[in-house]
């Protein structure tokens, strides 16, 4: 059990590395960071200047090697336009993301689990069919589109307006964009929660648990649910990647002050170091999240923790 | 005495369950009764497919939707059970009837700790909460696990199989029922650990007061147990009886192929050596899995030294994890070996490479266990067994000829070539993987518990083939059998394995009658069927 835990958080290290690697590989041959700098008339004396000033100039291992060790050092660079570090942009930002994406997580999880169950219970009947209609639909639908219909809706039929800096902190105008984000994960959770507990209500020990005179509800929720559950838990870690994903296009479409949106208005101002840093942090959540998973799993699932 | 203490346990009058349309036959069991006095020991003995299963389903009042009981009814000592599926058994599940299953491990919640299943069991029958880890740790004891309070903080998975069915069969008799039934519990079980479960069901019957409904396919269990045995057969029953008249005096023809095939008798006489075409000399393999931080090594075949001769059978016999199946992909070249050596025909084939080591597939082939799994479900027939000779350069016209001919061989008809192996029966689908194991003209056979998935009356068929087409085409066969009947059937020596070490080997009929290792002899006295002499 030892060995796994340390096994995972020596592959979670190692995967980060990498990450940090082909980042920095890809920002510096993807263009010249001291002519973007520099204005668009500048002579070349100005920008071998701003080059000579960025460290540019230096061979390209002094380079990764130096921004490795400002890395650790907890130095993530600083943007060139505001000049505030870039880990406290982020920061700022931080908590309007994380409130929309676990509420996103939360509504998806919660929703998609019960349809699933739903229609697991009630296989081959209209309602199962109506479910599994619903997931197709809802993985289908882009999020940029659902955004707008439901802004749209609520503006036109509720007079609500859905989106923007104040709307943010009304209950509705936080479940419209968490739904938005949510909806495609909430499909994909509904059909997989359908089959996985299909498949564990037919297992042996179901059967036994029935010739035991358990009754059927506590075999379903004590038995049937935790054992479904199970080989869930990855899809979600697997997941939390179009989330994130996702919520650069829902952060945008509902001016929601978040990460996302932030990331799009650096790529935009060619803020270099701040979108550096944020795809760093984002690849970081994501390694993060899947570490966790992996780590749950010991938790949920004692035959793991046998091994 | 309360009236309910003189009626019997169970009664099954007239019952009769409906198959859904388009099954082999109109009914599961056609007009059973059954009856079983306190104290007394019924077995329902049959092969898979006769029905034996259904019956108990019903008696639990568990059976599908799709089986309905057409006709009869059942009675627990004295009252009629109610509706199938009613929520009312409930409470007859558990304090009146439980039931054992045949594959312990599995029918347990894998992810809860086994002494939290036990009491729940006691918790939805309205046990206080006080007493019921007191009365899970009695009935822990009660099966004789080693360590009652190590089971109770264990998961199933933590378990081998026969520790795991003490554990279902604490849970059957934890509200004390008056009728076990046990749906093959000691099946998937070594013969040893088997010995010790049938012991326990027998010495529990009489500490509990139960009465128990044991369904088998063999004859031995029903030597060893049974006081009145029902002989099912495609839904009916075509004989019932005490046990000792049954076996001595069985009526049916059906019964008399059942017995046969459960005697433990070698069949074969002491046949003179001829030449060794496989030699192993000190062959180990040991397995190591994992990297820097969960490294482990299982050694799984130790020094094991072996001559297989021409033209007879070599039976490597051992329970599981004795390391037989992993000498037999040691001997297919499947697997690289750790020391030792192997010799095919005066050549040293342990490191042999590229088109040498191609060369020696073709003379050396295998037939699995599972005839299910062994053949791809888009292959026909024919081109299943045409591949291999196609691989090895046999223009593809040839192939089939030859494949044809296999297929006559091991007594399909020619119109097996074109359909799918869906299409076939276990017993059937086994011949055609030893057709394709012959087609390519091999040596040596190396079958690998290839009847251990079929019904004894198929067992006794494929044997007989196995038999018979050696004797056609000289082929040498190591057969690879946990079980002591199949081994006694076919070879001509047989080897005993037991932790990867071989513990004895020899002619068969000289070790099956007088095995000196300790070990050899537990395996022979465990075969069931050994109490009553059923074994000649």
């Amino acid at each position: 059990m030892i060995g796994f835990i340390l096994s995972r958080v020596a592959r979670a290290i190692i995967t980060l590395l990498v990450t940090v690697t082909l980042v920095f590989v890809f920002i510096r041959f993807s263009g010249d960071p001291a002519a973007a700098l520099a204005p668009p008339d500048a002579p070349q004396e100005v920008i071998e200047q701003c080059r000579r000033a960025l460290g540019l100039d230096q061979p390209f291992w002094v380079q990764y090697t130096g921004y490795l060790g400002r890395l650790i050092q907890g130095d993530f660079g600083y943007s060139i336009h505001s000049g505030r570090p870039s880990l406290q942009i982020f920061l700022d930002r931080l908590p309007a993301t994380l409130r929309l994406g676990g509420t996103a997580l939360l509504i998806s999880l919660v929703c998609g689990i019960t349809l699933g169950a739903v229609a697991a219970l009630n296989r081959g009947r209209p309602i199962d069919r109506g479910v599994m209609a619903f997931s197709v639909f809802a993985f289908a639908m882009p999020n940029f589109l659902f955004g707008l219909v439901v802004i749209l809706v609520g503006s036109l039929a509720f007079q609500v307006y859905l989106g923007g800096q104040g709307a943010s902190s009304t209950a509705l105008g936080l479940i419209a964009p968490a739904l938005t984000l949510g909806l495609a994960s909430m499909g994909s959770y509904a059909r997989f929660t359908r089959s996985s507990l299909l498949e564990t209500i037919n297992k042996p020990f179901m059967l036994a648990a029935e010739a035991r005179g358990i009754p059927y509800k506590r075999r379903l929720i004590r038995h049937a649910l935790p054992n479904a559950a199970i080989p869930l838990v990855t899809l979600v870690g697997l997941s939390l990647g179009s989330l994130i994903a996702g919520s650069v296009v829902t952060e945008q479409v509902f001016a929601w002050p978040g990460v996302g949106q932030l990331l799009v208005r650096s790529v935009a101002t060619r803020d270099i170091a701040t979108v550096q840093f944020l795809v760093l942090a984002i690849a970081a959540t994501m390694i993060t999240a899947n570490l966790i998973v992996d780590l749950l799993y010991l938790v949920i699932d004692p035959r793991i923790r046998a091994k | 005495m309360t009236p309910t203490d003189l009626s019997p346990v169970l009664a099954v009058r007239d019952l009769t369950i409906a198959l859904p349309p388009g099954a082999d036959r109109a009914h599961a069991v056609t007009g059973i009764d059954l009856t079983i006095e306190p104290g007394q020991t019924l077995c329902l003995l049959g092969e898979s497919g006769s029905g034996k299963s259904v019956i108990a389903q019903a008696i639990m009042g568990m059976l599908p939707p799709a089986l309905p009981m057409t006709s009869g009814e059942i009675a627990l000592q004295g009252t009629p059970n109610p509706p199938q599926r009613a929520s009312a058994y409930h409470r007859l599940r558990g304090p009146k009837v439980a039931m054992v299953f045949q594959d312990a491990i599995s029918s347990l919640d894998p992810i809860q700790r086994v002494g939290r299943q036990l009491e729940e069991i006691l918790e939805v029958h309205g046990v206080p909460k006080s007493e019921r880890r007191a009365r899970v740790m009695d009935m822990l004891a009660a099966v004789l696990l080693p360590d009652p309070d190590r089971a109770y903080r264990s998961y199933p998975h933590e378990m081998s199989g026969g520790q795991a069915q003490r554990i279902v069969i604490a849970g059957a008799l934890l509200l004390n029922p008056a009728l076990l039934i046990a749906d093959e519990p000691t099946t998937a079980l070594d013969v040893t650990t088997q010995a010790e479960i049938l012991e326990l069901i027998e010495k529990l019957k009489v500490e509990f007061d139960t009465s128990d409904l044991f369904i088998t396919h063999d004859f031995g269990v029903v030597a060893d147990i049974a006081d009145h045995v029902v002989v099912m057969k495609d839904g009916i029953a075509v004989e019932t009886g005490t046990a000792p008249s049954v076996l001595q005096d069985p009526q049916h023809d059906y019964t008399k192929r059942l017995l046969a095939a459960a005697a433990l008798a070698p069949a074969r006489d002491q046949a003179a050596d001829g030449e060794a075409i496989f030699q192993v000399r000190d062959l180990s393999l040991t397995y190591r899995r994992g990297l820097f931080f969960n490294r482990t090594e299982v050694p799984a075949v130790r020094e094991v030294t072996l001559d297989l001769h021409k033209g007879q059978t070599l039976a490597v016999v051992g329970e599981s994890g004795s390391g037989k199946s992993s000498l037999a992909k040691c001997l297919l070249r499947l697997q690289d070996t750790d020391g030792g050596q192997m010799i095919f025909k005066g050549r040293d084939i342990t490191a042999l490479q590229g088109a040498a080591l191609r060369d020696f597939r073709s003379k050396v082939q295998v037939v699995l266990q599972d005839p299910f799994g062994a053949l791809d479900p888009r292959f026909k027939t024919i081109d299943a067994i045409a591949e291999g000779p196609i691989i090895h350069g046999v223009p593809k016209a040839e192939a089939r000829e030859r494949a044809l001919r296999m297929l006559a061989l091991v007594g399909l008809t020619p119109q097996a070539a074109d359909r799918y192996p869906q299409e076939f029966s276990g017993g059937q689908r086994q011949r055609i993987c030893i057709a394709r194991a012959l087609v390519l003209e091999p040596e040596v056979l190396i079958a690998d518990e290839a009847v251990s998935a079929l019904d004894v009356s198929i067992q006794v068929q494929v044997l007989d083939l196995f038999t018979d087409l050696q004797d056609r085409l000289g082929f040498s066969i190591v057969f690879i059998t946990h079980d002591l009947h199949v081994a006694a059937a076919i070879s001509d020596n047989v080897l005993v394995m037991q932790h990867g070490r071989v513990v004895e080997q020899g002619p068969t009929a000289q070790i099956f009658a007088n095995p000196r290792d300790p070990y050899t002899r537990a395996l022979l006295q465990s075969a069931p069927g050994q109490k009553r002499g059923l074994v000649a």
